[in-house]
């Protein structure tokens, strides 16, 4: 037990760390970003789309919600390329992530529509409003802002998934931690770093994510 | 291609399936006992506890499953202790579900009237009697639905200890697959897996939380 501890190799690599968190975190928010794009499209069609439409977007939603990520990196790492689609692990990264965090915001977006009160809907029926009109004029507005808590739960859960992306290879935070303690046998100071920065870049984005808050939906909180 | 796929290559990934289930289900126990102790701090009458467990809580959650596999693996060896995968999987697991359990088991907790406790206290319970007989049995109701989608989440982060070469479910894969070359096939069946371990547990957390939801239903 007689180990001292050393951050000056870590010091010195503190420009492929801050790099490595740089990717880390264009990750996540690309990530997010697409899956919710794509999360409004699947809700929206699982919701009204035809029953087969339905039934494969909740197989989807199923599927993903029941492997672990790392086998879904895998999937399309490996398997991508043998039909003949060549990735760089940073794109097969976001990939994943996309195909990951889209059924998880799925199913966060079908909780938000399912707890906007009937009575809006039946207003925008009266009102005249189609289906397309309801759900983007009415359903949707209310329903992103019941979601923003879940949605930021889930947001900080991809950004810590993003660290199993580490395991193909993709240069983010935790595959430099990776790659410094191998190189300077530093492992635990590598490594507590590593973690000591995603801790901070949870709470950062907590923060954000209330300024996103009060920015969007402040206004509905005043009257 | 090396040599195909074969199903002896099936009866491989069956048996790492055993390591999966036997990482899940002891992890999960460690993580139990851990999870109990953080969530009666969390709601003990001492600041200083209730502190400690809610730093243990925001850091395990605040970091990545992944780091934190690597610190208990590596770090272990470098301060001079022996440390295989599979026991490094075992804690590093068992602490990150002691974290996310106590954090669901205190809301199960103090979601238990307060006038349960007072009531215990005016019947001259002590603290052990209280929580025993009064609280828990209460919060259990609560505090089965999310335990047991906890599990699934739990069963998912099993597959982490891969990384650091212990051989399970999906590291076998990884093994198969560097053989076989059928990537879509061997990964293919290893979610397979994976999701007749998670779905019916998905299943029964749903069906168990309406169930709770239906006194309330209109």
């Amino acid at each position: 037990m007689s180990y001292t501890f050393q951050f000056a190799d870590i010091w010195a690599a503190r420009f492929d760390l801050l790099w490595g968190t740089w990717l880390t975190v264009r990750l996540s928010a690309m990530a997010m970003a697409l899956s919710l794009a794509f999360a409004v499209v699947g809700a929206f069609l699982r919701l009204v789309g035809p029953k087969p439409v339905q039934w494969l977007i909740t197989a989807y939603v199923e599927a993903i919600r029941n492997t672990p990520f790392l086998v879904q990196i895998y999937i399309i790492y490996f398997g991508m390329p043998s039909i003949g689609i060549r990735l760089n692990p940073n794109s097969a990264a976001l990939a994943a992530m996309v195909l990951n965090g889209s059924a998880y915001a799925i199913e966060i977006l079908r909780a938000g529509i399912e707890s906007v009160a009937r009575g809006q809907l039946e207003a925008a029926q009266a009102l005249g409003l189609n289906r397309a009109q309801t759900f983007r004029d009415i359903i949707l507005p209310q329903a992103l802002r019941n979601v923003l808590p879940p949605l930021e739960s889930q947001f900080i859960l991809l950004l810590l998934a993003s660290s199993v992306v580490s395991a193909i290879a993709a240069n983010e935070l935790t595959a430099v931690a990776h790659h410094v303690s191998s190189e300077t046998y530093r492992s635990f100071e590598a490594y507590f770093t590593a973690a000591v920065i995603y801790v901070l870049l949870t709470l950062l984005f907590s923060v954000a994510f209330a300024l996103i808050n009060r920015l969007a939906f402040g206004k509905l909180d005043r009257k | 291609m090396i040599r195909d796929f074969a199903s002896a290559d099936v009866t491989f990934l069956l048996l790492a399936t055993r390591w999966t289930i036997l990482l899940a289900v002891v992890s999960f126990f460690g993580g139990s006992v851990l999870g109990l102790l953080i969530a009666l701090m969390r709601v003990s009458s001492s600041a200083v506890l209730r502190w400690i467990a809610m730093l243990v809580i925001r850091v395990n959650q605040g970091m990545p499953l992944l780091l934190q596999l690597f610190i208990v693996f590596f770090g272990a060896d470098m301060i001079g202790l022996p440390m295989t995968p599979f026991m490094a999987a075992v804690i590093a697991l068992s602490i990150n579900a002691g974290a996310f359990l106590g954090d669901i088991w205190r809301g199960a907790i103090q979601s238990v009237p307060r006038g349960q406790t007072e009531a215990a206290r005016a019947l001259g319970l002590g603290y052990v009697a209280r929580m025993r007989d009064i609280v828990i049995p209460q919060a259990v109701r609560i505090a089965v639905p999310p335990t047991v989608g906890f599990m699934v989440h739990h069963i998912k982060s099993t597959s982490l200890a891969a990384i650091i070469g212990f051989v399970e479910l999906t590291r076998a894969g990884h093994l198969i697959n560097a053989t076989v070359f059928e990537p879509f096939l061997v990964f293919g069946i290893v979610a397979g897996i994976y999701f007749l371990l998670c779905w019916p547990l998905t299943v029964a957390s749903r069906r168990l939380e309406l169930r709770l939801a239906q006194p309330y239903r209109r």
